[in-house]
């Protein structure tokens, strides 16, 4: 295993993006951070910018507005990248399944590396996501 | 000469997607534009589409932090148009979800204005404590944040008996936790500095631009309709109506953390009283044709709910005014005046929430100080 790849299996840095949601996910996301699953102790920690994001999280269905930023936030990001759907809307689309302004599942607008089923999951459930991903690097 | 500050709609200040558009001249914030509806997803259109009973799960993901008051407006709303009355027992069992949910909602709230304001610390503790009444949420209802639990004529699961001493035991520890922050948010320096004087709605402005919920009592205006308009198990329990004088940042949150102790109150009492028999009446969903308002009192403020049935298993129409919505208009006199660094908090201090708000495309714009239009004028660009 080279330096760069054993460095990055450790730490990522996460950028959470509501592309449309109902915030019953972001809420989950926002708790696995927080001290009862508190995964911010492996250094897992929420940023700000593009940038410095090593895992996008996507919630919610896309809609048509928050399509085109998607794709740029995804472009803007620096590889390797990776990318957990959580929630069923990027799954499937949830109960928004059929609505006029959603584009539909997340993966035909980006590529994506694990889906968490659930509405909402866990945040035991995303961590978990999380820690698949992070093996495919 | 102005510099325009874009906050959105990828912002480590917002937790959802929306774009503010700041006007400064220097440090001061002269105008807003909001440009809303980048979650816009058309439920109104696929509620219209749907039958009574899936609108039911449809509702409950207007909004992850409030679903369970938009379920149960629009099971009240659906209940009124069939002509049905919930037992008892089912509108307890409501009323101690929403304010399960009430307290969720303010405690979140809690630690995202402190993470606003840099206070980390308490963001986590908040967030810690949080999880006191998500497990609560978790016994009674079987989900952490969507619950389920409404249906049209009552409730799907019953409150057992066997649940009310831990319940009471959860309700004990969020006390001692919300008494301890209500003393923190009054005498903490950090907290006294950044919020005392900033984002300041005075009580001419919150009626002039229709505040709802904590923000209009913050600014002490009394308005709350599970005092005003009783509805379920509301007109039997008994709570106080907290304001606040201020108008403040600082108000803002001290209402909403006196609400706390309030709801805890609230399920207390409705535990204590919940009466007995069975929590859920039959109905006929095939409504003949009719219309009807509902209105509750979710955790941001004013709920309204309006149903038109035309004689099918399924609606007309269905609108839903949530509170945000009524909020943004205070923004304006809220910001001007006010410095970047205020933003996020100011921004906070109405509890948006775009999920809720988001059915409806709006572009807002005004100039601030910086200039104002007289209609006349604006007349005459038309031409």
């Amino acid at each position: 295993m080279g330096l760069g790849r054993f460095f990055r299996k450790k730490s990522p840095w996460l950028l959470h993006f509501n592309t449309g949601g109902c915030n019953g996910c972001d809420i989950e996301v926002i708790a696995a951070l927080t001290p009862r699953y508190d995964v911010e102790r492996f250094g897992m920690v929420l940023k700000g910018s593009p940038r410095h994001a090593d895992i996008l999280i996507v919630t919610g269905p896309v809609t048509k507005q928050t399509k085109d930023r998607l794709i740029r936030i995804y472009e803007q990001m620096p590889e390797p990248k990776m990318v957990v759907g959580v929630g069923s809307c990027p799954a499937s689309g949830c109960a928004f399944y059929d609505c006029y302004n959603v584009v539909g599942p997340l993966d035909k607008v980006i590529p994506v590396d694990a889906y968490v089923p659930g509405c909402p999951p866990k945040p035991e459930a995303i961590i978990f996501a999380l820690v698949k991903a992070l093996e495919k690097v | 000469m102005t510099f325009v500050v874009p906050v959105g709609p990828q912002h480590p200040m917002l937790k959802e997607p929306e774009f503010f558009r700041f006007e400064v001249k220097g440090e001061e914030i002269v105008g807003v534009d909001i440009r809303l509806g980048y979650a816009h997803r058309g439920i109104e259109e696929a509620l219209s589409r749907r039958s009574y009973k899936h609108n039911v799960y449809l509702c409950e993901r207007i909004c992850g932090i409030c679903n369970v008051v938009h379920s149960t407006t629009y099971c009240q709303t659906v209940e009124q148009l069939a002509g049905v009355e919930p037992p008892e027992r089912a509108k307890y069992i409501r009323a101690i979800l929403m304010e399960l949910e009430r307290i969720h909602s303010h405690l979140l709230w809690l630690g995202v204005a402190a993470h606003q304001i840099g206070f980390n610390t308490l963001f986590m503790l908040a967030w810690r404590d949080r999880e006191y009444v998500m497990d609560l949420r978790e016994l009674i209802s079987g989900g952490r944040v969507h619950s389920a639990m409404n249906t049209i004529g009552g409730v799907r699961r019953d409150v057992r008996s066997e649940h009310v001493p831990t319940m009471l035991r959860g309700l004990d520890k969020l006390e001692q936790s919300a008494r301890y922050y209500t003393d923190l948010w009054g005498s903490d320096r950090t907290i006294l500095a950044r919020c005392t004087n900033v984002g300041v709605l005075s009580k001419d402005d919150a009626i002039k631009f229709c505040a709802v919920g904590p923000l209009a009592r913050a600014s002490d205006v009394k308005v709350d309709i599970r005092k005003d308009d009783p509805y379920g198990a509301y007109g039997a329990l008994s709570f106080n109506v907290i304001t606040e004088q201020e108008g403040d940042v600082w108000a803002k949150g001290m209402v909403r953390l006196r609400e706390i102790l309030e709801s805890i109150k609230i399920v207390r009492q409705a535990l204590k009283e919940l009466p007995s028999g069975p929590v859920r009446t039959p109905v006929e969903l095939k409504i003949p044709p009719n219309e009807t308002v509902e209105r509750t009192e979710a955790p941001r403020g004013e709920l309204i709910y309006y149903i038109r049935s035309n004689g099918t298993d399924t609606p007309e129409r269905v609108r839903v005014r949530t509170p945000t919505y009524g909020n943004f208009a205070s923004m304006k006199s809220m910001f001007a005046g006010g410095t970047v660094a205020e933003i996020p908090i100011v921004m906070w201090s109405i509890d948006p929430c775009f999920g809720c708000n988001d059915r409806i495309t709006l572009v807002d714009s005004h100039t601030g100080k910086a200039r104002v239009v007289s209609f006349d004028e604006l007349r005459r660009w038309k031409k």
